[in-house]
């Protein structure tokens, strides 16, 4: 086919224009979970983007905290595929563990290492590069810089919390996966909570939270997940959502 | 291969680093297994022939309960406190995981043995510092400790893991501890005739064994 200069012009310009397509952080296709003959997750899809903030919300026993380990590598799904960051988690899940950063309910320290100690275990275990500096400025960023020294056992809850959560980001995960992040958190956490939530956004970090506080998930997040008895039942952008109709559906369950 | 030994050393370090500040395993292992060889020293006959072998059964029992007592407890705190989900979720292969955990129970074991074996070679008045004994108490100890990490994996996950973990590891263990105790009395008793295929039937099941745990602890620790 020939083109004549000023059309291949006018094409050129156009393929500069076309926004290049979205590529999926996270796909999950199918996934169905089951526990012996009880089905936890049923055949759920879903898509995340590198940059979104989302919160996954649903009663007791939905399935979000099984989701969430699913996607960590903790819990291998009964049926279909999660890919992360391109890497399928069945085939390469040492490849998506360096991509996902987790807080859950356990904070997932040494209690008789110090902070510091903590946080070096885990940098040498995620070959975190430069890893001094890294660890004073998540020591920073958690508001622990003073309390580095000392033992992990020492902490308050709020403050094991925050530590955690510095874990979780040590290594920049492209998926940040939080299970209930606000619950014991002190003042101080909340604002570490808040940065750390700023922070992957400028870095276009995924984020997945499941919180029982709407309010904090609504404000927090810019997509909301409902989940009912393994189903995903809604998916909203937050603005959309209104707080009261939300929390009168959870209660209902 | 480099990057894997140094995630071993890692894990190696921070259990050292947590016996050393808890003191909560080496402690109840070593008065477990000194009080075991002190009953069966003033249980036994010690004027007879049969001391040989009645002191390599007694040492064999100290350091397997010992054993028993350490690996259910260094799995369990972990698992208790969460922290062992925490480990899991480090991007290394799960198997350098298993050889971490396994090199640090072996530490402990043998730390253990270091101090007791000279407390029963007092009491038994027993020549146990000999390097075939030595060797025979290397290979008994490695199989019983690549065999009781992993069982002690699966059993924290379970409620009655205490009762578990024995019930689990007897069956498995058993070669290990006859040819233990078999390869000890021979060395004690000085008749060498038998002796390298006790140790090589202990060599054999040590390979077997590390290379079999080794490879399914990713199975075992995911739901």
């Amino acid at each position: 086919m020939n083109v004549s200069p000023l059309e291949s012009q006018v094409l050129a310009s156009e393929s500069e224009a076309a926004p290049a397509p979205r590529v999926p952080r996270v796909k999950i296709s199918k996934l169905t979970k089951r526990y012996e003959r009880r089905g936890v997750l049923r055949s759920i899809d879903l898509e995340l983007y590198p940059g979104e903030r989302v919160a996954l919300l649903g009663a007791n026993g939905a399935g979000k905290t099984t989701l969430l380990r699913i996607l960590a590598t903790l819990s291998r799904p009964t049926s279909g595929t999660v890919s992360i960051a391109g890497h399928l988690t069945h085939k390469a899940a040492q490849a998506v563990r360096a991509q996902v950063g987790v807080v859950a309910h356990q904070p997932y320290l040494y209690e008789d290492l110090t902070a510091e100690e903590n946080l070096r275990f885990f940098a040498r275990m995620y070959s975190v590069a430069d890893e001094r500096s890294r660890i004073d400025e998540i020591l920073f960023m958690v508001g622990l810089i003073a309390r580095r020294g000392d033992r992990v056992g020492t902490f308050s809850r709020g403050m094991q919390q925050r530590l955690a959560i510095g874990r979780a980001i040590l290594h920049k995960p492209a998926l940040l996966l939080l299970d209930e992040p606000d619950s014991g958190l002190d003042r101080e956490g909340a604002r570490a909570l808040e940065r750390i939530l700023g922070y992957q956004r400028t870095t276009e970090g995924t984020v997945l939270m499941t919180t029982h506080d709407l309010r904090f998930g609504l404000s927090a997040a810019d997509r909301v997940l409902l989940l009912e008895n393994g189903k995903i039942v809604l998916d909203a952008p937050a603005p959309t959502l209104d707080e009261d109709e939300l929390d009168e559906r959870l209660s209902r369950r | 291969m480099r990057d894997g030994l140094g995630k071993i050393s890692i894990i190696v370090w921070k259990d050292l680093l947590t016996e050393i500040r808890t003191k909560e395993l080496l402690g109840g292992m070593f008065i477990f297994a000194v009080l075991t060889i002190i009953t069966f020293n003033f249980a036994f006959d010690m004027t007879g022939t049969g001391k040989a072998a009645s002191g390599a059964g007694a040492m064999w029992v100290a350091f397997n309960f010992a054993g028993f007592l350490g690996l259910g407890r260094s799995i369990s705190l972990e698992r208790d406190k969460g922290s062992f989900d925490g480990l899991l979720l480090c991007p290394v292969d799960r198997g350098t995981i298993f050889l971490g955990k396994f090199i640090g129970n072996l530490l402990f074991i043998t730390l253990v043995e270091v101090i007791s074996v000279p407390i029963f070679a007092a009491l038994f008045d027993l020549d146990v510092f000999q390097p075939l004994l030595i060797l025979a108490l290397f290979l008994g100890t490695l199989g019983f400790a690549a065999v009781g990490t992993l069982l002690a994996v699966m059993a924290a996950s379970t409620r009655s893991r205490e009762v578990l973990l024995p019930v689990l590891m007897f069956p498995i263990l058993l070669p290990v501890v006859i040819a233990s105790v078999r390869a000890t009395t021979l060395i004690l008793t000085r008749q060498t005739n038998d002796l390298s295929a006790w140790l090589n039937l202990l060599g054999a099941y040590d390979v077997l064994f590390l290379a079999i745990s080794y490879a399914v602890f990713d199975r075992v620790v995911e739901e």
